[in-house]
């Protein structure tokens, strides 16, 4: 426990851990000095000057070490000559602060009036009108009339791009360095600086592309005035305006609690629309901070491409139909296919959609399945990450480590969360076949082939076969106090997944680290929800067997799954497949196949819950009205089961949640009401001044409920893995997946469309050398029974016996160990003109 | 023993040139040290000659060296040759002509903190001098002065210069190190000071080209024989920089106390054209304009006397002469000019005070100011003190205060 | 390719060698000085290769490049002419001599002359306040001083550099 120190602030009496700020001391008891440069998540650099207060402290007697004392008893107190900034100044026993005296208000009056001078004042229209820590500044302590000339001002550009993302108003900004600590000190992606000096800092980006960091969205919400302002946002509505709704990011493991602001709109006949998503303080999880697929990727749930009507093939064709005949067909075709319903199901549905669907495939005797290319849900649900846990309290005597996964592109949340922890003194290790860039944050750099990665994990269990790094990390492991560990897919298929998860399994078992806070093993699912989807009994097959499945099911419903669109193997499977209803937000390829086509509201239309990779259950709200002709997927499921005699709950998605809860042990104890409490956060969100968290929301609508574990572990008996030979000549199949990947939902996300990851197959640049092709020449690709022609893209981080393909590349990626890669034949001249 | 302890280069024909360095007792001082001496030695001759720090601050040189902790290494030393304060310029004439008993100095204060990598900030004007500088460390390092096991003990030490690329701020401390380490120069908070969290994060110690100059002689001869120039709370000589309206400017070494009048008149040869002395700046730019009456002119120059007698630094003492010819608003409007071209932006009263104040000046010098616009100048001026984030914002409102203080008729009457 | 690594090899690792090994970020200013003696400016691709020798971000470089003034990121002339009119300058004549240099060279403050060789500049106090009027003369690479001047002085300096750039070419 910290030392506790007490201090007066304006004759109140506070006591507050030694070491904490004067600033931070004071907003405990509501007294909000007031700042720009500060931010509680950075370390204090003291250059606005805006905090400055008066400060005493005790007169020492140097003989005795003592306090003075006055006549009156009281300790002699010695004021500063000088104001000191309270953002800077830790406190101290018996310090007595002043902050409304007056040679406080005064100084707070002029240094505004400094700021001011180059300010253009022009709130009217500016995007942070309303929410912004200089206006309500102003207005709190800003002198009344300005003696500045306003000729004098400096004009400065106003709307200068930084990036397609973020816009910068020169004028506006007062050099306050938050964004560009940020981007240094928290994203470390140090794209922002100040270019010039003195009156002429003004901030730039040298980066290639512009603002070139998956965090930048979250400059603008700390910049304290309005010069920095997304894309999205800019000149989209005033603040208050807006009416705002809880909601969860459902893209990456990771959970983040988003806000988003909505307003009614003419163009969309009055609906409420969605203006920009926000952070929603959750410090367990995301803290304030948001990545940028979070931000920018809604817009799919406005794309005039969104299914609009339930569609039913007709001779051939798939034709609009009403929901009832839509309904009627698909369990008609359902019921005609017998029993062995396949029902496919991705990890972005909620748990409440999940639930139903599995009931369905219960009802049916068929099989719930989950696409995914991960295994390891069930260990999750016994040894995951327990109740208690943060990884903020990550630190010295922590040991996290992170097998397989390139976690700044897989879950760029938990990338910055772990990143912090290790520059906070945890040992961080990580292990995988590649570089990554949580790699330059790492004390231990274990390196195994593509394909050993699970075989290199389990090596950990015996330190004493082992050398080198890899002997110190077994050791690290064992003597830490707490151990977290991450599996995730980086060039890991499903088998391997499972090895690597048991490996993993077995390792904090055996070192005795589950069952308490801050210890236990973390999934980086592909998905929002993939967790969930094991805990409500959805299991992913391998990609053979899978298609196997599908080929000989009777009846197939998919949701949120589009096995078509990825990977030719299973389309095939899917033609073969009996009766196909699919329920989705777009025409998917496996949709253009389906006999029935449901569609689906998007999560922002309803509400539901998601578990997180840390198994934090968590609830989000409906935000806008759903499409005109969508439903909720829970609701759809809950529909085909009437036409399926089965009773499904599809009322309401709290109901849902309840028969959850009577089923499900680990749930046992959720309930919507339990999901939304809240209690205080630091740092404190939301008040007047708006200082602290920006526009970070304040978060009134629910923390999320960590899962319990159960009592007992039982682990399954281990499988042996073994990777696919590669044959000489070929190149072992390397999958990965990218933050902006061309997922189903992503590629309608106009903003984010300019950063989608390319279309190539990735190579060691010296096997383009070899193959003697440049980066962006094509090849021709043999995977299977198919043949790609794909452009050449260099990698220096991979291996050189390996290819590489994204995940959700945006075409069929055949799912096969190993491919052969050469330079495509010439066309015969004569025959080129026939194409 | 000469005249001169510092500017020894004006009595010695090519003191620049190691052997005639060293002919004349250079390195004397280290290898006794290095060799004879533990750093706990050097260090209190250092603190018991008195000697301050001549970069500005006057700060007790030894006190200042006895801050590094010995708990955490490496140390470094930096010597502050940035000279930047308009009217100063001794640093270069000592870094052009008696080097070698800079680099002694550098040399024995290394030795002191048991640093074995230091540097020299130089301004990057100073890009020549930089040249010879690293010529004269290439000769040291051949002579065997520098390197591996000096002496044949197991000191080690490396020297190198490192060129600054114009701007003022880089003489602070703090924000020498930061450009030091590839940064813009922008002066940290303070605390940590640079003896416990310096150049990389490293106890450092930075002092200024002349105060390593005066080390030498210390360890040489003694802190008594050292004590016995100047005042007993400013002990030692100094070198004057004067300039602006002198018949002779230049530098002169003086023992700290002299008088201005001294300087001025016996030294610099009087005022030209038989004009009158008006007001003298102590410390450049960053000074306060003294009026110069009788009372002024006798005040000996040293820390104590300057600040308590005419409120005014002696500084790096660079003392700006000023005749009747002199307009104090256009003397302030340059002074004002350049701190708003050398602010570096990062402190708000500063980055917009002097870019506010340049506005007022400039109107006002150009017969353009209301007498409003003198009392907002002053005013903005005061409203910036005790706020900014480093000296330098202080700086620029000194000339300004007391400039319209004193000397307010001058901002009136354009 | 890094043309400033491979043209300059032995520059930049003595450069690099005066630092630790692991604070490659204080060799910023030296490479800058280094690739600014190229084209008498700093191009982007410089700084984007000064990045990548010194291991920091494109923006951090070009920020430091922003903040110090004898770093350019415009073309100039060949010779930037750097006149202090500081204070103690222009009490000894500083600003009646760049009246003078500016007839003389017929451009004003800021220019650069016809023939690309000459561009004037103001600037702050030199250190040479004795010795006023004075410039100083960046170019080539290279930073000399020029005291005690007069339009006879420069004169002669300008035409020995005109003179030698013509027999360059
Ligand atoms: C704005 C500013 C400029 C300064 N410029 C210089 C300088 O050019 N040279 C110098 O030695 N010290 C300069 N100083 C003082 C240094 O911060 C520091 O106190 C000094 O180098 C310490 O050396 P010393 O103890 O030997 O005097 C400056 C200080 C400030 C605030
Ligand atoms: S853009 Fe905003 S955050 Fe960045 S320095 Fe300016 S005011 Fe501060
Ligand atoms: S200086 Fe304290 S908040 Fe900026």
């Amino acid at each position: 426990m910290a030392k506790m120190v007490t201090l007066s602030i304006d004759d109140q009496t506070v006591t507050v851990p030694a070491g904490t700020l004067v600033v931070d001391a004071a907003k405990k008891i509501g007294n909000d000095i007031p700042v720009f440069c500060y931010h509680p998540k950075m370390e204090p650099v003291g250059m606005c000057r805006m905090c400055l207060v008066e400060i005493g402290r005790p007169v020492m007697d140097r003989a005795s070490g003592q306090p003075v004392l006055e006549p009156d008893g009281k300790p002699r107190i010695q004021f500063a000559p000088k104001l000191e900034t309270a953002c800077t100044t830790p406190v101290s026993e018996g310090m007595v602060v002043l902050t409304e005296n007056q040679k406080v208000t005064a100084a707070r009056k002029e240094v505004l009036e400094f700021l001011l001078t180059s300010h253009p004042l022009d709130c009217p229209i500016c995007d942070k009108g309303g929410e912004c820590p200089l206006q309500n500044l102003t207005l709190a302590h800003g002198p009344g009339e300005s003696r500045f000339l306003f000729d004098e001002k400096m004009r400065q550009q106003k709307h200068v791009p930084l990036g397609e993302l973020i816009f910068l108003d020169r004028e506006r900004c007062i050099q306050c360095a938050r964004c560009v600590r940020f981007q240094s000190d928290i994203a470390a992606d140090p794209v922002l600086g100040f270019s010039q000096r003195g009156r002429s800092l003004e901030i730039m980006t040298h980066s290639e592309p512009g603002f070139d960091s998956i965090f930048s969205g979250n400059t603008t919400d700390i910049c304290p005035v309005g010069a920095l302002t997304t894309a999205d946002f800019r000149f989209g509505a005033r603040p208050w305006e807006l009416k705002s709704a809880a909601s969860l990011c459902n893209h990456c493991p990771v959970g983040c609690n988003l806000t988003y602001n909505v307003r009614r709109e003419a163009r969309s006949d009055g609906k409420s629309v969605i203006k920009r998503a926000l952070p929603r303080q959750n410090e367990a999880v995301n803290e304030i901070w948001i990545c940028d697929k979070a931000r920018f990727v809604y817009h799919y749930t406005e794309s005039p491409e969104r299914l609009s009507t339930p569609l039913v093939r007709r001779n051939g064709e798939l034709t609009p139909a009403s929901w009832d005949e839509a309904l009627e067909a698909a369990a008609q075709g359902l019921r005609s296919a017998g029993e062995k319903l396949v029902v496919l199901a991705g990890g972005r549905l909620s748990n409440e959609d999940l639930f139903n669907l599995h009931a369905l495939a219960a009802a049916r005797k068929g099989r719930a399945v989950l696409y995914s290319d991960m295994a390891g849900g069930d260990l999750t649900a016994q040894v995951g990450l327990a109740p208690g846990s943060n990884l903020a309290d990550l630190g010295a005597g922590s040991v996290v480590l992170v097998a397989a996964s390139d976690l700044h592109e897989e879950a760029p949340l938990w990338w910055l969360r772990i990143k912090q922890a290790a520059q906070r003194g945890a040992r961080l290790i990580t292990l995988g076949a590649r570089p990554t860039r949580l790699e330059a944050f790492a004390s231990l750099r274990l390196r195994a082939d593509y394909g050993q990665q699970a075989q290199a994990l389990a090596s950990l269990l015996e330190p004493a076969g082992l050398e080198g790094d890899f002997r110190e990390a077994a050791e690290a492991l064992r003597s830490a106090e707490n151990v977290v560990i991450f599996f995730g897919s980086d060039g890991v298929e499903l088998a391997e997944s499972e090895a690597l998860a048991r490996a993993a399994a077995d390792l904090l078992v055996h070192t005795g680290h589950t069952a308490r806070p801050n210890n236990g093993l973390v999934g980086v699912w592909p998905h929002g929800n993939t967790q969930g989807a094991w805990d409500m009994g959805f299991h992913p097959q391998a990609p053979a067997e899978l298609a196997h499945s599908l080929a000989g099911a009777g009846g197939v419903l998919l949701a949120g799954a589009d096995p078509a669109g990825d990977d030719p193997a299973l389309a095939a499977a899917l033609e073969q497949a009996g009766f196909v209803v699919v329920q989705e937000l777009f025409l998917t390829e496996s949709a253009r196949r389906a006999d029935v086509v449901l569609p689906a509201a998007a999560y922002t239309e309803r509400e539901g819950t998601y578990t997180s990779g840390e198994r934090r259950v968590q609830r989000f709200y409906p935000v806008t009205p759903p499409r005109a002709n969508a439903r909720p997927d829970f609701v759809i499921a809950a529909q085909l089961g009437t036409g399926l005699l089965t009773d499904v709950e599809g009322r309401a998605a709290a109901l849902v949640m309840q028969r959850i809860a009577a089923q499900i042990p680990a749930y046992a104890a959720i309930s919507y009401q339990r999901l939304a409490e809240t209690q205080e956060q630091w740092p404190i969100i939301g008040r007047k001044d708006l200082y602290y968290g920006g526009t970070s929301y304040e978060n009134t609508q629910g923390l999320g409920v960590s899962l319990p574990l159960p009592e007992m572990v039982s682990l399954p008996a281990p499988k042996a893995y073994a990777p696919a030979p590669v044959p000489a000549g070929a190149l072992r199949l390397v999958r990965f997946s990218r933050l902006y990947d061309h997922g189903s939902l992503v590629r309608h996300s106009p903003l984010i469309g300019q950063r989608l990851a390319a279309r190539a197959v990735w190579l060691h640049p010296s096997l383009l050398v070899q193959l003697g092709v440049q980066p962006g020449e094509e090849v021709e690709i043999t995977a299977g029974d198919e043949i790609l022609r794909l452009p050449a893209a260099a990698d220096e981080n991979l291996p050189l016996n390996a290819a590489g393909l994204p995940r959700s590349a945006g075409f069929p990626t055949p799912n096969v160990p190993w491919v052969v890669v050469r330079v495509p034949a010439p066309v015969p001249s004569g025959q080129a003109n026939k194409e | 023993m000469g005249q001169y302890l510092l500017l020894r280069h004006r009595e010695i024909p090519n003191l620049h040139q190691l052997d005639v360095y060293r002919a004349h007792g250079g390195f004397e001082a280290f290898r006794k040290a290095v060799t004879s001496m533990t750093p706990a030695d050097v260090l209190a001759a250092v603190k018991n000659s008195g000697l301050r720090g001549r970069g500005g601050a006057g700060f007790p040189t030894g006190m200042k060296w006895a801050f590094l902790p010995n708990d955490r290494w490496p140390h470094y030393v930096v010597a502050n040759a940035d000279e930047s304060e308009p009217g100063t310029f001794k640093d270069r004439e000592l870094l052009e002509s008696n080097p070698y008993q800079f680099l002694e100095g550098l040399m024995l204060a290394s030795y002191a903190v048991q640093a074995n990598q230091s540097y020299v900030y130089l301004r990057g004007e100073f890009w020549a001098l930089a040249q010879k500088l690293d010529g004269c460390i290439a000769e040291l390092e051949k002579a065997g002065l520098l390197g591996e096991n000096l002496f044949g003990t197991a000191y080690h030490l490396r020297l190198a210069t490192h060129l600054g690329a114009g701007a003022y701020i880089c003489g602070e401390e703090t924000a020498l190190l930061e450009s030091l380490e590839g940064k813009l120069g922008q002066p940290r908070l303070r605390p940590p000071f640079p003896a416990t969290h310096g150049l990389y994060n490293s106890p450092t110690v930075v002092n200024n080209v002349e105060t390593l100059a005066n080390v030498p002689l210390i360890v040489e001869h003694g802190p008594d024989w050292y004590r016995s120039f100047g005042t007993e709370k400013s002990p030692g000589v100094k070198i004057f920089s004067l300039s602006g309206c002198v018949n002779k400017p230049g530098n002169y070494e003086l023992p700290l106390g002299t008088p201005f009048r001294e300087l001025i008149f016996q030294h610099g040869g009087g005022i030209p054209n038989g004009g009158q002395v008006k007001a003298f700046m102590s410390a450049g730019a960053s000074s306060t304009i003294v009026a110069a009456d009788d009372a002024a002119l006798d005040t000996p120059m040293d820390y104590e006397s300057t600040q308590n007698n005419l409120n005014a630094p002696l500084g790096s003492a660079s003392v700006i002469i000023l005749d009747d010819t002199v307009n104090m608003a256009d003397l302030v409007q340059k002074t004002v000019h350049f701190f708003k071209h050398e602010s570096c932006g990062k402190c708000t009263p500063c980055r917009e005070g002097t870019f506010w104040m340049n506005r007022l000046a400039t109107r006002i010098a150009a017969g353009q100011g209301s007498e409003k616009d003198v009392d907002l100048l002053a005013a903005v001026a005061r409203q910036m003190q005790g706020k900014c984030l480093c000296a330098l914002g202080e700086f620029s409102t000194m000339a300004v205060v007391s400039g319209i203080e004193k000397f307010r008729e001058d901002f009136l009457h354009k | 390719m890094n043309e400033l690594l491979s043209k300059y090899p032995q520059e930049v690792q003595r450069i690099l060698a005066r630092y630790p090994a692991e604070r490659k970020r204080s060799a910023v200013m030296p490479l800058l000085f280094l690739a600014q003696a190229e084209k008498n400016y700093i191009t982007p691709q410089a700084i984007a290769e000064i990045a990548e020798i010194a291991e920091v971000s494109a923006t951090e470089v070009a920020s430091v490049a922003g903040f110090y003034t004898l770093f350019h990121e415009e073309p100039g002339g060949r010779y930037r002419i750097q006149v202090c009119t500081d204070l103690p300058c222009v009490l000894r004549g500083a600003d009646r001599f760049l009246q003078e240099l500016k007839a003389y060279l017929g451009i004003e403050v800021g220019q650069t002359t016809a023939d690309g060789m000459f561009s004037l500049e103001e600037v702050k106090c030199l250190a040479a306040c004795h010795r006023a009027p004075m410039f100083q003369l960046q170019g080539d690479g290279q930073i000399t001083y020029h005291e005690d001047q007069t339009l006879e002085t420069v004169r002669a300096l300008v035409e020995e550099l005109r003179a030698r750039a013509g027999k360059e070419a």
